[in-house]
């Protein structure tokens, strides 16, 4: 077996493994971080600090009376659980988790598929999640499921323009879709000599921007609308159980971890932070760059749960009025600005 | 295109989990309780019409409508962005015109009330 | 207490003779109206300057067979401008139960209709919906009356049963309605605390027109009051408003007592005002935790439920029980204090402002929360009046309402509070007007454990209101035997009839209470604060959002088991 065939497979393991462990992490992270913040103990039983909880959930999702309502559309009734977590999956196969390295003396990229469209592909895969939330409210022919939908609908593609925006913004320096071209970008050099060259320094809006359409886009309160459970039962999934449920579970955490990975990678220097030797033995190399990556998307997650428990939510128009109206212009000046920035030679 | 590869292989393995989970939750489950179970969820209520039955309101129309039109112009500024460099001072002076009629556009969808919600 | 002048019956000098004529009552005057004269007298109460009657706070039927005009419809009103107190009697025939509708004259008087049909078969000619209310479609017969055997049974189908399917009036075009969408929001939904139903038709997001239903959780309490010895009725009044069922028990024992002429020693009252305002504390913060969580705020609902939980520990100490407390008793309380009931209180006032000021800081700036409570399902000071509403969502629409503060029972005219006013009748008012009165609650309470506690029994000494000590139940013969009777026959309450209230969690809860001196209540109506509150839920709604609706019902503090008894 080749050394880049041999790589390859160990990084698609690599992500798969880490992906699929999101979801049980997060939701004992949530559930014990809810709970601290919230002042009582939250699962403390199955297992030591209750982390083998997500483990008996997962049994008893297994056992669960599977309902298939029956005025629903069926194959689409199936379809949105399977795209509730295969796009979110694939999404990490263009993200860099470290510099190049020299395995047996060949050049290896950190990253799964090093295609041009680099963040042109994520975007896409990533926005697929919209209809997961719409097939499945859509099919399920129930009115609290379609109210959820179109909410989802309306609220996904109205942020998805702010994202999508601050995004292009942080790409215009760098003048590649490659993110690992980003991320090389935002290691060399410093800003005022001291701070290191990440695109959040000069791009803090593009930065607030993003992160704000990010909590949308995930359906994370202060935006979950599509489920607001106090309004809509449970918006979307109401019809959905057992393991088809479990799938809508996965892909919202696994969503966080996508898009907590792009703010890392486009705003944050991705695998790269300063100080750190990225030179050695190609294993120790990959590790760091892995680790550091891997803390970075945990900050993230830590704030999209801080964030959950201290919010209310916004009514569906307040929702729309902040995208439409203050992320909206706020992202085309930031991309105005920072174009302006560019060819002026400040970035 | 073979850098296309890997993706595929990623897509081939999620599917393969997604099957897996599926067909094991089909093996283990419980059978299920009959007609009343799978009416759809209205509160306890048997539902008068179903969801389907309906329009949605056209107000929701309005926006995926107005999403298409700014996100064909966002289409436009990745190849831009990417291509900075090279374009320069003119294809920054071009961008600005660009955004400078979508702005326009924008400000007459807001001042025709389309982004005010009810 | 503020002296009820009501200017006598010259005001209605165009009626014909005989049609108003004017008793005293044991609590309040008494006109005993014909109903033929009921719409008129009606309106000139509410409009005539010299009696302002703005605010309809119950109406009920009352049944007695023996009599030639078998059934009476009882008004009771309240004039804000000038604090005076009046009940209106409307005898009708039992062959011909027909009476003017009042809903052109006091809106509230909507749902209270509706009841006193269900209950009693009253008809109320104009009114524009007299369904059932509290029983089901199927059901046949009317309760309470007095010759409704409570052990039939009915067997009730979904067939015959209403369905509403609010529209909204005006000409529409038929595109307009086919984009519609009718939708249960409960009973079994997260939102609906309680059990009951809002059908509302949606356009998009926006409720066009809604219905609300309840009756889910009715226990027809009257009529079981009815069979039961005035100190049985006790555990029954728990279960009305059930976050703060200290106040209840309260209110109906003062009500009796008040009947029997006889006064709760000073040290039941002394620890009924603190458990009290402890109740009206915990109430607040369910109602504002509840209505938090309803807007996804769900860590203020832990915040809130923290000194809840603090506080049923106090009443575990007083009486055993938590939630369904029953810890007064006639003529005075349950048990006495246990001997660190000070220390306890003293605790509590030191730990409840701690999470009632976390929750202050996590919400009360936050620009979501106030987006989405400002300015929502706001009503003015008038409408709320019409409405009938009372108590802390009718003081966040500006009127200086409080029956602590117009009618100071208890101990209330000796201590210093203040009753907060606010102008907004929004959900953002009546979350800040609940925040406010928890402070205030603690302050009487603070006031109250610095006079200490006054010493002497805990109960009246009467062997025919209070139970002998077990002690001496078991070993004299005189105790045994007063222990016998009032296990047996009950107390016995003199006949005559009386409304008292006390300012509950919700707003006035009174307690209309007829004896005949058999022993048992001849009649029992509870005035609920919630169900004129709830009543006027549809209107509210009318324009706001599903969002707004949800935010709204938890900030009324609609409690189920209050609003359908």
């Amino acid at each position: 077996m080749s050394v880049a065939l041999a790589a390859m497979l160990a990084k698609i393991g690599l992500w798969v493994a880490v992906l699929l462990a999101v979801t049980p992490v997060m939701a004992w992270v949530e559930r014990r971080g809810s709970a601290m913040i919230q002042d009582r103990l939250g699962p403390n039983r199955v297992g030591p600090l209750g982390l083998l909880q997500a483990l008996a959930d997962a049994v008893k999702f297994l056992f669960k009376e599977d309902l298939t309502p029956s005025a629903a559309d069926k194959p689409l009734y199936y379809l949105a659980p399977a795209l509730a977590v295969v796009p979110a999956l694939t999404t990490f196969v263009v993200l860099p988790f470290g510099p190049e390295i020299e395995v047996g003396g060949e050049t290896v990229k950190l990253l799964v598929a090093d295609v041009e469209s680099g963040v042109l592909l994520f975007l896409a895969l990533a926005s697929l999640g919209v209809y997961t939330l719409v097939l499945a409210g859509y099919s399920s022919n129930n009115k609290y499921s379609l109210l959820g939908s179109v909410r989802a609908a309306a609220q996904m593609i109205s942020y998805e323009l702010a994202l999508t925006l601050s995004v292009v913004a942080a790409l215009v320096p760098v003048g590649s879709f490659r993110l690992d071209e980003v991320v090389l970008y935002q290691v060399e050099g410093t800003w005022l000599g001291f701070l290191p060259h990440w695109n959040v320094f000069p791009q803090f809006l593009g930065f607030l921007i993003f992160l704000v359409a990010a909590f949308a886009e995930t359906n994370r309160l202060p935006f979950d609308l599509p489920e607001a459970e106090s309004e809509l039962v449970a918006g979307y999934h109401t019809e959905y159980s057992s393991m088809k449920f479990a799938l809508f579970f996965m892909g919202e955490y696994m969503a966080m971890a996508t898009l907590s990975a792009l703010a890392a990678t486009l705003f944050f220097g991705g695998w790269h932070f300063p100080g750190i030797d990225y030179t050695g033995h190609w294993a120790i190399v990959a590790l760091k760059g892995f680790s550091v990556l891997f803390a970075k998307v945990a900050a993230f997650m830590l704030l999209f749960v801080w964030v959950r428990w201290t919010f209310p939510r916004f009514r569906f128009d307040q929702l729309l009025r902040l995208g439409w109206k203050v992320l909206l212009p706020l992202a085309i000046l930031n991309l105005v600005v920072i174009a302006a920035l560019t060819i002026g030679g400040v970035l | 295109m073979a850098n296309y590869l890997p993706i595929l292989v990623f897509i081939l393995v999620a599917v393969l989990f997604l099957a897996a989970s599926l067909i094991a939750a089909r093996l283990l489950r419980d059978a299920g309780m009959g007609r009343t179970n799978r009416e759809p969820y209205e509160c306890g209520n048997e539902p008068e019409t179903l969801a389907l039955d309906h329009r949605f309101s056209i107000r929701y129309y309005l926006i995926a409508v107005l999403f298409v039109i700014f996100d064909v112009e966002t289409v436009f500024l990745f190849p831009w962005a990417v291509m900075f460099d090279q374009l320069a001072l003119f294809g920054f002076i071009e961008m600005m015109i660009f955004i400078a009629i979508l702005v326009v556009g924008y400000i007459y969808v807001w001042k025709r009330g389309a982004l005010n919600w009810a | 207490m503020p002296t009820a002048t009501i200017p006598a019956p010259p005001l209605l000098d165009s009626l014909p003779e005989g049609s108003v004529e004017v008793v005293e009552g044991l609590d309040q005057p008494t006109w005993i109206v014909r109903r033929d004269a009921l719409a008129q007298v009606a309106r000139q109460l509410r409009d005539d300057p010299e009696t302002q009657f703005d605010l309809l706070l119950d109406l009920c039927g009352v049944d007695y067979p023996d009599r030639d005009e078998r059934f009476e419809a009882v008004y009771h009103l309240y004039s804000l401008p000038r604090a005076a107190r009046l009940r209106l009697k409307v005898p009708v025939l039992e062959d011909d139960p027909v009476l003017p509708s009042l809903i052109d004259v006091w809106t509230a008087a909507d749902w209270f209709e509706r009841e006193a049909w269900d209950m009693f078969g009253l008809r109320f000619e104009g009114h524009p919906n007299l369904r059932r209310i509290l029983t089901h479609e199927a059901f046949q017969g009317h309760p309470l009356r007095k010759d409704y055997d409570p052990a039939r049974r009915w067997i009730l189908t979904e067939d015959k049963i209403y369905k509403p399917n609010p529209q909204p009036t005006g000409s529409e075009s038929v595109d307009d309605m086919f984009e519609r969408m009718t939708i249960n929001i409960g009973p079994s939904h997260p939102a609906m605390h309680g059990t009951f139903r809002v059908v509302a038709t949606l356009d998009g997001e926006v409720i066009v027109a809604s219905e609300v239903e309840i009756g889910y959780l009715h226990r027809c309490f009257e009529k079981m009051a009815e069979t039961h010895t005035w100190q049985q009725v006790i555990p029954y009044t728990d279960r009305l408003n059930y976050c703060s069922s200290f106040i209840n028990n309260v209110a109906y024992c003062r009500t009796v007592e008040k009947l029997m002429g006889i006064e709760a020693p000073p040290r039941a009252v002394w620890a009924q005002m603190i458990l009290s305002e402890f109740s009206r504390i915990m109430d607040h913060c369910v109602c504002n935790g509840s209505t938090l969580v309803d807007t996804g705020a769900l860590t203020n609902f832990w915040y809130m439920f923290q000194p809840r939980e603090e506080i049923y520990g106090l009443l575990e100490a007083c009486c055993g029980a938590r939630l369904t407390v029953s810890a007064c008793r006639i003529g005075g309380l349950l048990e006495d204090l246990p001997p660190d009931f000070e220390a306890r209180c003293r605790h509590l006032l030191e730990t409840v402002p701690e999470f009632i000021d976390d929750v202050d800081k996590v919400v009360t700036k936050n620009r979501i929360w106030l987006d989405r409570s400002v300015g929502v399902a706001a009503i003015s000071a008038e409408e709320a009046v019409d409405h009938g509403w009372t108590g802390p969502c009718l003081r966040a629409s500006g009127v200086d309402y409080d029956v602590r503060r117009a009618y100071p029972y208890d101990l209330y005219g000796e201590v210093d509070f203040e009753v907060p006013v606010f102008q907004g009748g929004d959900v953002f008012d009546r979350y800040r007007m609940r925040m406010e009165e928890i402070h205030q609650s603690l302050s009487i309470i603070r006031q109250l454990l610095d006079r200490g506690m006054p010493d002497g029994p805990y109960i009246v000494d009467d062997p025919h209101v209070a139970l002998p000590p077990k002690e001496d139940a078991y070993n004299q013969m005189e105790a045994m035997i007063y222990h016998f009777k009032l296990i047996m026959d009950g107390i016995q309450v003199p006949p005559g009839e009386l409304y008292h209230m006390v300012e509950g969690a919700n707003g006035e809860l009174g307690f209309y209470v007829i004896s005949d001196g058999s022993g048992k209540p001849y009649r029992i109506k509870v005035r609920p604060p919630c169900f004129p509150i709830m009543a006027s839920f549809s209107h509210l709604m009318q324009g706001g959002t599903i969002s707004d609706a949800i935010a709204t019902l938890g900030g009324l503090n609609i409690i189920a088991g209050e609003l359908e008894r």
